[in-house]
């Protein structure tokens, strides 16, 4: 195995992994990688030690450490180590007490009551795509706008705005697009526009997540601090925007590369749930993977990582492990327990997977119903990736029904 | 089958109560999980155990016999 390769790996298909996984997985399990900055890191590809790293509560995806590897070289202002990121409470009871108070908004049951506002939503998009004509963009017609309804309006904040979302999403989610000043200022602007919102629903609350939390009260009322408030807002606008948008055209378009799975899903329609899982296992774009500083040494396998290590779990390669996955490579629309780390796993595991989840299961449901012939405008080979993301996803899903 | 639930490792992902709505419910509160029959019916088995298997916090056990 070659020493030091590039992270991200690049891959030729957009829905195909790279060939590099299979072998690190079986070769060099704990490799050392070169990341777009020029720091290097460990990445990680097993099954088994991505879900020991991730479900390690001592670590977490601050990499604020002064050896802490940079992801990119505008990182510093990013995703993983900005000042904003550290406002919220990445570890022990605090961390518990967030979790908890922002958590009782993403339960099962909430997400089963939002159910039928989805499936209007998908409806209408759907009839707006159907209505321009063949070939839609399903990305753009339906994945996108789909979770950034239903997003905003958990917030309570204005669906009109969502091209600023968008837009400052983009900046703190891409890891080479944006110069370094650029994501600050859209970080400013974003601060900006959501401080101002607070105030607003400070004055008239809303039946919406960000009014019931300034409800609660600050820190010795049993709440979280208006800063805290804020963050948790953009970090929810930001998480609900690129991540299922993405994984909406990724699943569709892996439905649709065999048109076979399609069918059986047309004949089949209680295979859904476990048709999406597998479409979250099998996603071999899904960006970048999640960090995690050791702020201990660790033995990962059999090899020891001292403290100070920036380890890079990559999920998407460990969901095709062979020793967990009968037939990792086969997409089984049927497979179940599908225990696969597309949300990661641990206290961190995704706070929203449940919403995603959903969603993903309504867009299927309301498309297989009202599209029953959809098919790939394209051949699956001319699909492409969007380059640069920290969540991986496909440029156009073109389409044609 | 006897079904136990740790609710320190709990971080409500709500995967239990998506698959088993009849065993398992979520704190109205804070979202972890609430045992609501520790020991189901055969019939649920199955899906109970898949429960247990795709929890993200490991927090479900299942005892069989």
């Amino acid at each position: 195995m070659k020493q030091d390769l590039s992270y991200p790996i690049p891959s030729d298909a957009a829905l195909e992994p790279p060939a590099e996984w299979a072998e690190l997985r079986g070769e060099c399990p704990v490799a050392r990688v070169k990341l777009p900055s020029g720091d290097q890191a460990t990445l990680l590809t097993r099954y088994e030690d991505v879900k020991q790293v991730l479900a390690d509560p001592r670590f977490t995806r601050l990499l604020t450490a002064p050896d802490a590897a940079r992801l990119s070289a505008t990182d510093d202002g990013g995703l993983f180590n900005s000042e904003m990121a550290q406002i919220l409470p990445d570890g022990g009871e605090e961390h518990l007490h967030w979790r908890r108070l922002v958590g009782k908004w993403f339960t099962a049951k909430r997400m089963a009551a939002l159910r039928p506002a989805m499936a209007e939503i998908a409806e209408r998009l759907i009839d707006d795509m159907v209505k321009r004509g063949a070939p839609g963009d399903l990305r753009a017609d339906l994945g996108f706008p789909l979770p950034v309804y239903v997003i905003c309006d958990m917030l309570g904040v204005p669906a009109e705005d969502r091209e600023r979302f968008s837009y400052w999403s983009d900046t703190l989610l891409n890891l080479t697009r944006y110069e370094k000043a650029e994501v600050e200022a859209a970080q400013h602007e974003f601060f900006q526009y959501m401080s101002a919102h607070l105030t607003a629903k400070r004055a008239e609350p809303g039946d919406d997540l960000l009014s019931e939390l300034l409800a609660a009260g600050g820190p010795e009322q049993g709440g979280l601090s208006e800063i805290q408030v804020l963050v948790t807002g953009m970090a929810l606008l930001v998480a609900g925007h690129e991540t299922t948008a993405n994984m909406i055209g990724k699943m569709v378009a892996m439905l649709l590369a065999d048109r076979t799975r399609w069918e059986r899903l047309l004949e089949d329609p209680s295979l859904i749930r476990t048709a999406v899982e597998e479409s979250l296992r099998m996603d071999a774009n899904s960006g970048f993977g999640l960090p995690r500083y050791l702020s201990e040494g660790i033995e990962v396998g059999a090899t020891a990582l001292p403290r100070g290590t920036t380890v890079v779990c990559s999920m998407a390669a460990a969901n095709r492990d062979e020793s967990v996955f009968d037939a990792a490579g086969e997409m089984d629309l049927a497979r179940k327990p599908n225990p696969h780390l597309a949300f990661g796993a641990g206290a961190h595991s995704c706070l929203g997977q449940a919403l995603a989840r959903t969603e993903l299961q309504v867009v299927l449901e309301v498309l297989l119903r009202r599209l029953p012939s959809l098919e790939l405008a394209v051949s699956p080979a001319e699909l492409e990736r969007v380059e640069g993301l920290a969540v991986g996803g496909l440029r156009t899903v073109p389409v044609r029904w | 089958m006897k079904v136990i639930v740790d609710e320190d490792r709990c971080c409500g992902a709500g995967q239990c109560v998506l698959l088993a709505p009849q065993v398992f419910d979520q704190r109205e509160e804070d979202g972890i999980v609430v045992l609501l029959n520790a020991e189901p019916d055969e019939g649920r088995h199955a899906v109970v155990r898949e429960a247990a298997a795709v929890c993200p916090g490991a927090a479900i056990e299942v005892q069989e016999g």
